[in-house]
C-alpha cells in the first residue's frame, strides 16, 4: 500500500511551513524534511520505502525521513491508502442552548434596498403576525433560554430587529427580568444589540453603558457609501441623523466595545476607506465586513470582479492587522481576528455556524426560527417560545446543513471553517439551507490561506499574541 | 514529536493524544515527569480479577504493563509474555481467585 496526503493544507508563515491539518483542525509547524516529504505525496502516492528513498536521494537522512513519514501519519497529515472523507461525529441528543436572539420587533425606520428582511430576496412572512414582541413572549424567551441552557454558567441575549430601538421600552424590561432570573438561579447573563444607531438617545446610550450592553451599529461607511442603500423611507440618507450619536455611543459607552457591522454592496466596497473611516474617524473599537447577501442579478450585488478586488483589499488590511499583532496592538479589522479565534481553537465544524444548536432565534409572535435571519419565516418555523423546539424540524435542518451531506465539501481544505457557509445565504441562493454556498468557495479559501498565513506569522514571531484567543470563544 | 511541533490548540491535543498512545506501554519508571492518568487502551476498563501488586504494596515497582488488568489479558486475550497460557499448561491458574480484590495472593507466580 503506498502512502498518500490526506486532507492537509500547507502555508507559509515568515520563515516557517505549516500544515493545516484538515480531518481536525489542527496546525503544525513543519521542519524541511516534514515539508519535503508532502510536497512529494503532492506529486504522487508512494510506499514508505520508496518515499524514504527519495528523502535520502534530496539528501536527508534515512533515519529522520522515517521519523517525519511516522509522525506526519500520528496526525494524519497522510496515509497508508487513498484519502478518503472521514463523517463527522454525530451530534449530541441534546445541545443545551447558549444563546437567544429576540428579534423584538419586524419593523424598521430605514429601507435599506438590499435588507434581506424586507429587500428583494426577503423570505419573511410577517403578514397577519405581530409587529412588537410583548412582554409575555420576551419572558417566556428568557425562562426558555435558562431552562434550555443545561448546566452552562453563562447565557448571552441578543436585541434585533427590525429597528431593536423601536422597541426600547421593552428590552429595558427583558434586561431587567433576565437579571433577576439570572440572579435567583445562579447563573450570568450578558446582552447584546444590533442597531442602526437612527434612534440612540443620550438616555438609551446611559441604559447601554450601565447595562454593560455590547453594542454593533450596522453602518456602511462614510457619508456617501451609507447614504447610497442605508435610506428612510422618503429616499433621504441617514449618515447625518447617526453621526453625533455614534460619537456619543462610542465616548459614553467605554465598558464594552462598540463594533460597525458593515454590509458591502456595490456601493460600499473600498474597505481601506470604510475601516480608516469607521475605526479612525467615528472611533469603533472593531469592524466587521459582510457581503451582502442576495441573489446576483440585483444591483447592489459585488459580483465576482468586485468580490476579487474585496479580496486584495481584505488581504491589505490583514497585512495591516499582521503589523499591529507582531507590536502587540489591538487592531479592530475583526473579519481577522474572528478568524485568527478558530483556527487557535481549531475548531472543525459539522455545521456552519451555531443555529439551531445552541442558539435560535424568536420572532415577535414567539415563533423560533433556527436564527435570526430566518424569524418570521413561515417556511422555517422550528416551534413556539411556549411548546419549544419541533425536534423533527431542527433534526431535518442541521441533517441539511451538516457537512456531511455537502458533498462539494468533501474535498475542501477549508471545510473545518467554512462547513458549507450561511444557511440563509444558501437559501437565498439556492432555495435550500443545506446547499452549499459554492459561489464564494474560492473566495473563502483565498481568505483562510491569507488568515492561516498570519496565524503562521504570528506564531512565529509573537507567539504571546496569540493568548488573546485562548480563552476568546470561536464565534 | 520532533519533526512538526504542535501550534493551534487542536494540535497540541493531538500531540498530547498521540505521545499517550505511545507512552502507554513503557514501565512505570519510565513515565514522564508530568503525572497522567493512565488509562488502559483496548482493554477492559474496569475493576476486574488480576491486579497485582509490588513488595510495597503499590504498582510502581511492577514490569510493564502489569498494572494493566492481567486477569483479562488472561482470560479474554492470549498473551502469553504476561500471563500463564491457560489453554494448555496452567488452566487452573487463576482457579483459586474468584474475586481479585480479596483473593489476589491466590494468583500465584508461575515458573515456566
Amino acid at each position: 500500500m503506498t502512502l498518500s496526503l490526506s486532507g492537509v493544507h500547507t502555508f507559509h508563515g515568515v520563515d516557517v511551513d505549516f500544515a493545516y491539518l484538515v480531518p481536525s483542525g489542527g496546525i503544525v509547524a513543519l521542519d524541511g524534511i516534514s515539508m519535503a516529504v508532502l510536497k512529494k505525496l503532492e506529486q504522487t502516492s508512494l510506499t514508505k520505502e520508496a518515499l524514504v528513498e527519495q528523502m535520502v536521494i534530496s539528501g536527508y537522512s534515512a533515519e529522520a525521513a522515517a521519523e517525519s513519514i511516522d509522525e506526519l501519519e500520528s496526525v494524519r497529515a497522510i496515509q497508508v491508502g487513498a484519502s478518503i472523507y472521514e463523517p463527522s461525529q454525530p451530534l449530541p441528543d441534546e445541545f443545551p442552548l447558549q444563546s437567544i436572539v429576540l428579534n423584538v420587533t419586524n419593523q424598521c425606520n430605514l429601507s435599506c434596498s438590499y435588507c434581506y428582511e424586507f429587500g428583494e430576496d426577503k423570505i419573511a412572512t410577517p403578514e397577519g403576525k405581530k409587529k412588537f414582541m410583548d412582554m409575555e413572549t420576551a419572558k417566556a424567551s428568557v425562562d426558555y433560554l435558562f431552562n434550555e441552557s443545561g448546566d452552562r454558567a453563562s447565557v448571552h441575549i441578543t436585541f434585533f430587529g427590525g429597528e431593536t430601538l423601536m422597541n426600547f421600552p421593552l428590552m429595558k424590561q427583558v434586561v431587567a427580568y433576565a437579571r433577576q432570573e439570572a440572579e435567583e438561579r445562579g447563573r450570568n447573563v450578558e446582552f447584546s444589540l444590533t442597531t442602526n444607531a437612527t434612534l440612540l438617545s443620550t438616555t438609551i446610550v446611559e441604559f447601554l453603558a450601565e447595562n454593560g450592553v455590547g453594542v454593533t451599529v450596522s453602518m456602511d461607511g462614510t457619508k456617501e457609501m451609507q447614504d447610497k442603500f442605508r435610506i428612510f423611507a422618503n429616499g433621504n440618507g441617514s449618515y447625518d441623523i447617526i453621526r453625533p450619536k455614534v460619537q456619543e455611543l462610542i465616548a459614553k459607552h467605554t465598558n464594552r466595545p462598540v463594533g460597525a457591522r458593515v454590509t458591502m454592496t456595490s456601493g460600499a466596497m473600498d474597505v481601506r476607506k470604510i475601516y480608516q473611516h469607521l475605526k479612525h474617524e467615528l472611533g469603533f473599537h472593531e469592524v466587521a465586513f459582510a457581503p451582502v447577501t442576495t441573489s446576483p442579478d440585483r444591483l447592489y450585488s459585488i459580483g465576482e470582479p468586485g468580490m476579487d478586488s474585496v479580496l486584495r483589499q481584505f488581504s491589505e488590511l490583514a497585512d495591516e492587522y499582521l503589523e499591529h499583532a507582531l507590536r502587540g496592538e489591538h487592531h479592530g479589522f475583526s473579519n481577522v481576528s474572528d478568524t485568527l479565534a478558530e483556527l487557535h481553537q481549531g475548531v472543525n465544524k459539522a455545521l456552519p455556524c451555531g443555529a439551531g444548536l445552541g442558539m435560535v432565534g424568536v420572532g415577535p409572535s414567539g415563533d423560533i426560527a433556527p436564527c435570526h435571519r430566518f424569524v418570521d419565516s413561515d417556511e422555517h418555523v422550528m416551534g413556539h417560545i411556549t411548546t419549544g423546539i419541533d425536534k423533527e424540524k431542527r433534526a431535518d435542518f442541521l441533517g441539511r446543513g451538516n457537512i456531511d451531506t455537502k458533498y462539494d465539501c468533501h474535498t475542501c481544505w477549508a471545510r473545518p471553517l467554512c462547513a458549507g457557509g450561511c444557511h440563509h445565504e444558501a437559501y437565498v441562493r439556492y432555495g435550500d439551507t443545506g446547499h452549499a454556498n459554492l459561489h464564494y468557495c474560492d473566495w473563502i479559501r483565498s481568505w483562510t490561506n491569507k488568515c492561516l498565513e498570519i496565524y503562521g506569522a504570528i506564531a512565529e514571531k509573537n507567539p504571546s499574541f496569540l493568548q488573546h484567543f485562548a480563552e476568546r470563544k470561536a464565534a | 514529536m520532533k519533526h512538526l511541533h504542535a501550534i493551534n490548540k487542536k494540535a497540541a491535543r493531538i500531540e498530547a493524544q498521540v505521545a499517550a498512545e505511545k507512552e502507554d506501554i513503557v514501565a512505570l519508571q519510565n513515565r514522564p515527569a508530568a503525572p497522567q492518568p493512565h488509562v488502559p487502551m483496548g482493554c477492559s476498563i474496569v475493576f476486574s480479577p488480576g491486579w497485582e501488586v509490588d513488595s510495597a504494596g503499590g504498582t510502581a515497582g511492577l514490569c510493564q504493563p502489569v498494572e494493566r488488568d492481567i486477569y483479562d489479558c488472561y482470560v479474554t486475550c492470549f498473551w502469553p509474555a504476561q500471563v500463564p497460557d491457560h489453554l494448555n499448561n496452567y488452566p487452573d491458574w487463576t482457579s483459586k481467585c474468584a474475586l481479585a480484590t480479596k483473593d489476589w495472593r491466590n494468583v500465584d507466580i508461575v515458573f515456566p
